[in-house]
């Protein structure tokens, strides 16, 4: 991963000390080569990002800024609505990652078994993954409305009075979760077929001349050999829970009042208000959440795969 | 792109307009006033895009460009609610506003910068014709910075004036008189309270519309609320509005779908008479007229009730402004400021008048209502024509104020929290909007 390797030609194996240099002169191209690239990336990416912690740091009206040290940080951990996103959040995205491997698999375990239409049921569970967030978002705020919406109106027919999805507030966070569980699941069956298919046929014969049900299967072969597939959707789905926003924002605006509010809305309200210095130190703080959770879990899961 | 194309052309308008007026260079400020066929000036007009501001942009335009040959004028459109606060902050800052806008005046307009982003108008003839309540709304240090669109509306009671005069009852003055009335209209099953969390600023109305009565018991609230010496949790008159919101739903007097019902469904409701009382803006009751043309006369509007019939009044909205950005400059600046003189004279008055029914009084002296208006309008006049009986609501006396007041009133009006925790978690989110203005005393 050395940065002077680009060419087909692997390193030459020499002596470790003399490795880079003789890299970089089998370099076949200059190093200005890298001047677009990095300028696009300097000004669209590495600017806006030190400006960011640098606004963090400032009452800023788009008019004028004001440096005030860490008191954005300060007034963002005071924030009342902070400890009801934070849970949120952690619910969002728990109830999503867990609910997406446990669907995945079963999808996945069953759309690699031997039924009928078993292309068209996979391009059906994989088809909402297609679909744009906020219009899979507005098209269930109007199936969940309580009087109006389809879902009630079909549970009324069998004499069922069905909850407020979107407005009780027990309910609004773990509907949309639900209804990200809808959209997302496709993917995750798609990388736990992935999973299951590249299982070697011989484990699963020789596990069924030993004379094994198929739940002693799904548990001593499938479910360990598959295990990638479950790490991969676990991180996948755990960012996505994390950094979760468009549905939420579609679907209920962080209500009612509160109660569905996750890191992301609060920050987003703040920027609305027009504390611009706030919300920016908001968002460095989503940042450093979001990155603290997942490089351990990634370095853990990944370990135990190696060591595997 | 349509923001460069249209920066482009206004540098090409700019340029030829320059080209043109340099041939008179000498007679240019004595032409100002006068010599409208010159040279031909374009202006843009950016409004916010509710039905009832395009109407009515649409028509002060066309007869303001009737009356100025020389000059056209462009309406163009941005989203409303917090989009349009930061649309607006945006294109200013990076000096790319259209020649004129329109924006909310009072806490809003403050939070502009005016001193830095807008041209002062206090120079300007109508400026001293301007009506008092609405002329501070529109000030920033000792500067005018807005002329009047549209009219004076209020925050307070809608009702169905047939469900009153079916169950024989009378406008209540008192808060007593309010829950007695609402014990007969629950009798004759109808919905007493409307309220609508589907579109959550329309929650506020308890709170916002309370205000009259705030100022009556604690005369000096505002200006000791902006320098932070009283609050809405521990100042007993201003905690009602949050606890009147609280026990209209304790009491079980909203409609069932209160919590998905929208801004819509609220009016259709109090317009069909499925529901008796509707705390609300008074100038959302255009969107009504339209479809049932019976409610110009069958809705009338009553300030939201006090403790003491003696105070009873109407808390109202002053009318929004228009302003002029400092990249406003040359012959676009004198024709803006004849644009927006125009909206403050009587003429104006009465293009506005064509364009849409008004909500109130306007806030030009010397402009008149028609004797046609609805219902809702003659009881808004008739509270304007007692003494003592309106205030401006506290947007527009103090520039605190909290962006998160819609979010806590569904909370309070759904039983989610208490009054009195619903009222501190607004002292606690004015703080942040203090702070960001840079107040004294936060």
């Amino acid at each position: 991963m050395h940065d002077g390797y680009h060419g087909k030609n692997p390193p030459p194996l020499v002596r470790p000390t003399t490795a880079p240099r003789a890299a970089r002169r089998r370099n076949p191209y200059p190093l200005w080569f890298l001047i677009p690239a990095a300028v696009i990336y300097t000004v669209l990416f590495l600017v806006p990002t030190f400006a960011s912690f640098y606004y963090s740091l400032t009452r800023w009206s788009l008019f004028d800024q004001q440096f005030i040290g860490l008191d954005n940080y300060i007034q963002f951990f005071r924030e009342p609505g902070l400890i009801g996103g934070l849970t949120n959040t952690l619910i969002y995205a728990v109830v999503t990652s867990g609910l997406k491997v446990v669907l995945g698999m079963a999808l996945g375990m069953l759309l690699t078994s031997q039924i009928i239409g078993r292309g068209l049921l996979r391009s059906v569970v994989f088809f909402p993954v297609l679909v744009s967030t906020i219009g899979v978002g507005l098209t269930f705020t109007v199936l969940m409305n309580p009087d109006q919406g389809l879902i009630n109106k079909t549970l009324a027919l069998v004499g069922i009075q069905g909850p407020g999805w979107l407005t009780d507030p027990s309910l609004a966070l773990l509907s949309v979760a639900f209804v990200d569980v809808w959209k997302g699941v496709g993917l995750a069956t798609v990388i736990y077929i992935a999973g299951i298919v590249s299982i070697p046929h011989e484990y699963l014969e020789a596990a069924k001349v030993d004379g094994a049900g198929r739940m002693a299967v799904f548990r001593h072969v499938v479910l360990p050999l598959a295990r990638p597939a479950t790490v991969t959707v676990v991180i996948l789905s755990l960012i996505g829970g994390l950094r979760s926003f468009d549905l939420i924002w579609a679907m209920t605006h962080g209500g009612p009042g509160f109660t569905s509010d996750v890191i992301a809305s609060v920050i987003y309200k703040q920027y609305q208000a027009g504390f611009y210095g706030l919300s920016t130190a908001g968002n460095v703080i989503l940042f450093v959440l979001v990155t603290a959770i997942i490089l351990p879990l990634f370095y853990l899961l990944n370990r135990k795969e190696v060591e595997q | 792109m349509t923001v460069n194309f249209s920066r482009s052309r206004a540098l090409a308008v700019t340029a030829g307009t320059l080209a043109l007026t340099a041939c008179s260079a000498g007679s240019l400020r004595a032409d100002a006033g006068g010599g409208s066929t010159a040279g031909a000036v374009s202006l843009t007009y950016l409004v916010d895009n509710g039905d009832a501001t395009v109407k009515l942009a649409n028509q002060v335009t066309k007869d303001f460009m009737a009356a100025n040959p020389g000059i056209t004028v462009k309406v163009d459109t941005r989203p409303g609610g917090t989009d349009g606060d930061n649309l607006i902050k945006t294109r200013l800052s990076t000096g790319d506003m259209s020649d004129m806008f329109l924006y909310n005046s009072g806490s809003l307009f403050q939070a502009l910068k005016p001193e830095t982003n807008l041209v002062p108008l206090s120079d300007q003839p109508w400026a001293n014709n301007l009506d008092a309540n609405f002329k501070t709304t529109v000030t920033s240090g000792d500067a005018v910075y807005g002329a009047p669109i549209g009219s004076f509306f209020a925050g307070a009671m809608l009702y169905n004036t047939k469900v009153y005069a079916t169950l024989g009852l009378k406008v209540p003055t008192t808060w007593a008189e309010f829950m007695a009335n609402n014990a007969k209209i629950k009798a004759a099953g109808i919905t007493l309270v409307i309220q609508t969390y589907g579109d959550t600023w329309t929650s506020q109305l308890f709170v916002l519309g309370d205000f009259h009565n705030v100022a009556a018991a604690e005369p000096s609230f505002a200006t000791e609320y902006t320098a932070n010496k009283i609050k809405y949790a521990t100042n007993p008159a201003a905690l009602e509005g949050f606890q009147r919101l609280e026990q209209v739903f304790k009491a079980g007097y909203l409609n069932k779908n209160f919590a998905s019902a929208k801004l819509n469904d609220g009016l259709k409701l109090l317009g069909d008479g499925t529901g008796a009382q509707y705390p609300m803006l008074t100038a959302v009751v255009q969107g009504l007229y339209d479809t049932d043309a019976a409610t110009k006369q069958s809705i009338g509007v009553f300030p939201i009730p006090g403790d003491d019939a003696a105070t009873n009044g109407l808390t109202v909205w002053a009318p929004n402004g228009v302003y002029i950005p400092k990249t406003t400059t040359g012959a676009k600046l004198d024709a803006a400021k004849k644009f927006v003189a125009f909206l403050a004279s009587p003429a104006g008055c009465t293009s506005q008048t064509t364009g849409v029914t008004p909500t109130g009084p306007y806030a030009v002296k010397g402009c008149t209502l028609p004797t046609d208006v609805p219902q809702v309008v003659k009881d808004t006049v008739s509270y304007f024509d007692k003494k003592d009986g309106t205030s401006p609501a506290l947007e527009f006396l103090s520039p605190v104020k909290g962006p998160s007041l819609e979010q806590i009133t569904v909370e309070v009006g759904s039983g989610i929290t208490s009054a009195a925790a619903g009222a501190a978690r607004y002292d606690e989110d004015v703080k942040k909007q203090a702070q960001q203005l840079g107040l004294a005393g936060w």
